[in-house]
């Protein structure tokens, strides 16, 4: 994962000016805040709506609204494992049972070490290769109970 | 150096490509390219010789020093030898028009993406002028590939003719790829094998209706073809394939299903939560920013080239019935030989499963197949003689969606199918409309009162009384159809809904 920065105000209002003229700015704008501190922490809806003329409560709506703004920043990794159809057909939920008792975490939760958080995901259009996840970003494919353990031993 | 092409597609490199790469490095001039969408053969890697390409797989890292002293870079050695890519029976019987070039060229070569036919479509558009650019795509019988099937040519006619509300308003292409099927991937192996077939279909739709701002609406979840379209949009902005006339500008999801529904996807655009919207007005009369407004599936969109480039005729001459032209169907799951296969309208499902597709991974009987992602219905083998056609499937209370066709063996829960179906659905929701806000919450926990055997024939038949509530009563596709894969569980595998049922009697 990139590093993230500890909340800042100045740097947050940075951020924000920069897409603040984009038409429909808001989803952007919540992407770069996310990018930079890891989370869209409460005190930059104040901000966003602000610079957007828009009430604070909006802000708020959009955020809660999609599953991927978070209100925490996660872990040092960010484990999305798939759980939907395609992933099913193939030993997905079992593939998913082993990572959540392999990191001893239930999804949304991070392990205790701060080392990884685990998300749920709805398809990464892998679905000829699964079960599948994204680490950080980087898609896995053909998993199984082995290749999961692998993977788990690499992060820190 | 001989040429050695090595796909970056996200699932080829989800399985080892980018080490692949890596081994080869030193030896050979290695080109990243999409995948052909083989994929129980990837990492494919191709090897070009004076006799053509000469492609291996699958290729893992370890295999590669191998495979290089026994002949690999003259194309020689036998190990994991595909032989001549085109003649590997999954691809020879494809008829490839939308992703012809995908696996074949360099992604962001704008020279490759010419040398291959590119941009003759968007010559020929200009040549012979908007209205009969439309004329063309209506001709051609091209419907909306996002599973509505909506014929493009209307759609764009509606948008061309469309008044201004406001001086200064502008018109706008949008470009639906927020893929979220599970199941589909045909969208995301584009952005990352040929995103120059996107850039100048959408330019094609924005010069026969005269827009002047393209989005195109990506869902997070695919990294890699985020990166690579941008990348692709700098290249063409830098080629003036985009500029001040008409410009692209890619806009990001943020895991929300219900965006991939169009009015939804204008709320998010426009920066708002993704919540559906009432339909009147089109989006094609009051849509982005309340402005008329193209959108069309990104595979719709990347098909117009190769339809203004090789005629109406051609493409209308291929399909059955009212689906003209060709479908890239995603066999996905537990199927042996998973991938992307480019077809005319009319093979049959079971052609697919069995014959194409080789029955399942696992080996064992196929029980159910889940044709059109989340919100399609679960077809059993009895069905299997189904052409892939728009209207074949609604006959059959099912639809052919965005492509995807995921297979099932004979350990499937239909019951337990069905439950995920209603949980998908709540957990999606936009939440605007009750049927589907609380219907699929309900749905939910009346399957799981049908999981304990709790007065099962009384809550089947409230199950399909709520179907039948959110079918007519919800607002968009997503409660609307979650119907499809829980009636067809439940009429195809009544079965699997009786176990709670048996196990409380005994």
């Amino acid at each position: 994962m990139a590093d993230i920065e500890p909340w800042n105000e100045d740097r947050a209002r940075a951020i924000i000016a920069a897409d603040a003229a984009r038409p429909g700015a808001a989803l952007p704008i919540l992407h770069a805040l996310q990018a930079a501190f890891g989370c869209i922490p409460l005190a930059a809806e104040t901000l966003v709506a602000s610079a957007l003329n828009i009430t604070r409560a909006e802000v708020h709506g959009i955020v809660t609204f999609y599953h991927e703004f978070r209100r925490t920043p996660p872990g040092r990794h960010v484990l999305c494992v798939c759980r939907a159809e395609a992933c099913q057909a193939v030993g997905g939920e079992a593939v998913a049972d082993h990572v959540r008792a392999a990191l001893d975490v239930d999804w949304h939760e991070t392990t205790r070490d701060g080392a990884v958080t685990l998300e749920p995901v709805f398809c990464l259009g892998l679905c000829a290769s699964g079960p599948s996840a994204l680490l950080d970003g980087q898609p896995v494919g053909r998993l199984d109970t082995v290749r999961v353990d692998r993977m788990l031993e690499t992060l820190a | 150096m001989t040429r050695v092409y090595v796909p970056r597609d996200a699932a080829s490199l989800a399985v080892g490509a980018d080490a692949v790469a890596a081994a080869l490095a030193n030896h050979a001039e290695i080109v990243r390219t999409g995948s052909r969408g083989l994929f129980w053969l990837e990492p494919m890697i191709e090897v070009e010789t004076p006799a053509g390409r000469i492609a291996y797989g699958p290729v893992e890292a370890e295999d590669v020093p191998g495979l290089l002293a026994e002949g690999l870079l003259d194309g020689t050695a036998r190990r994991l030898r595909l032989g001549v890519p085109e003649e590997i029976p999954f691809l020879a019987r494809q008829t490839r028009l939308t992703f012809a070039r995908c696996g074949i060229v360099d992604p962001l070569s704008l020279a490759d993406y010419r040398a291959h036919g590119g941009l003759a479509g968007l010559d020929k558009a200009r040549t012979i002028g908007p209205a009969a650019t439309i004329e063309t795509v209506l001709a051609s019988g091209l419907r909306g590939r996002g599973g509505a099937g909506f014929p493009a040519g209307i759609k764009w006619k509606t948008v061309a003719e469309a008044p201004k509300n406001h001086d200064g308003d502008r018109k706008y292409i949008v470009c639906n790829a927020d893929e979220g099927d599970s199941g589909t991937y045909a969208d995301r192996m584009l952005m990352e094998g040929d995103p120059f077939s996107l850039i100048e279909g959408m330019a094609i739709a924005a010069f026969a209706v005269g827009a002047s701002q393209g989005y195109v609406y990506t869902r997070s979840e695919y990294p890699q073809a985020i990166a690579t379209f941008d990348k692709a949009l700098a290249i063409a902005r830098k080629a003036g394939l985009l500029g001040p006339d008409f410009d692209i500008e890619q806009r990001v999801g943020a895991g929300a299903y219900v965006c991939g529904e169009e009015t939804s996807m204008l709320e998010s655009l426009e920066g708002k939560r993704g919540q559906v919207r009432a339909k009147p007005p089109l989006p094609a009369h009051k849509g982005l920013f309340g402005c008329p407004t193209v959108i069309n599936n990104l595979v719709t969109l990347a098909t117009v080239p190769c339809i203004l480039r090789d005629g109406a005729a051609a493409y209308q001459s291929i399909g059955m019935g009212r689906s003209r032209g060709t479908m890239p169907i995603q066999l996905a799951g537990n199927v042996r030989y998973g991938g992307l296969f480019e077809v005319g309208f009319g093979v049959t499902l079971g052609e697919l499963v069995n014959d194409i597709g080789g029955g399942t991974r696992s080996g064992r009987p196929v029980r159910a197949v889940q044709v059109g992602g989340p919100l399609g219905a679960y077809f059993p083998p009895s069905l299997f003689d189904t052409p892939f056609d728009y209207e074949a499937f609604a006959v059959k209370d099912g639809l052919i969606g965005h492509g995807g066709v995921v297979v099932f063996d004979d350990t499937v829960d239909m019951a337990h199918q069905a439950r995920f179906a209603m949980e998908f659905c709540a957990a999606e929701s936009c939440g605007k409309c009750t049927p589907c806000r609380i219907g699929s919450v309900r749905g939910m926990e009346t399957v799981d009162k049908i999981l304990a055997g709790r007065n099962v024939d009384a809550n089947l038949e409230l199950l399909r009384d709520l179907c039948h509530t959110m079918k007519f009563g919800s607002l968009c596709a997503l409660g609307g159809f979650i119907p499809y894969p829980v009636l067809s569980a439940m009429n195809y595998f009544p079965e699997d809904f009786k176990r709670g049922q048996r196990l409380a009697a005994e």
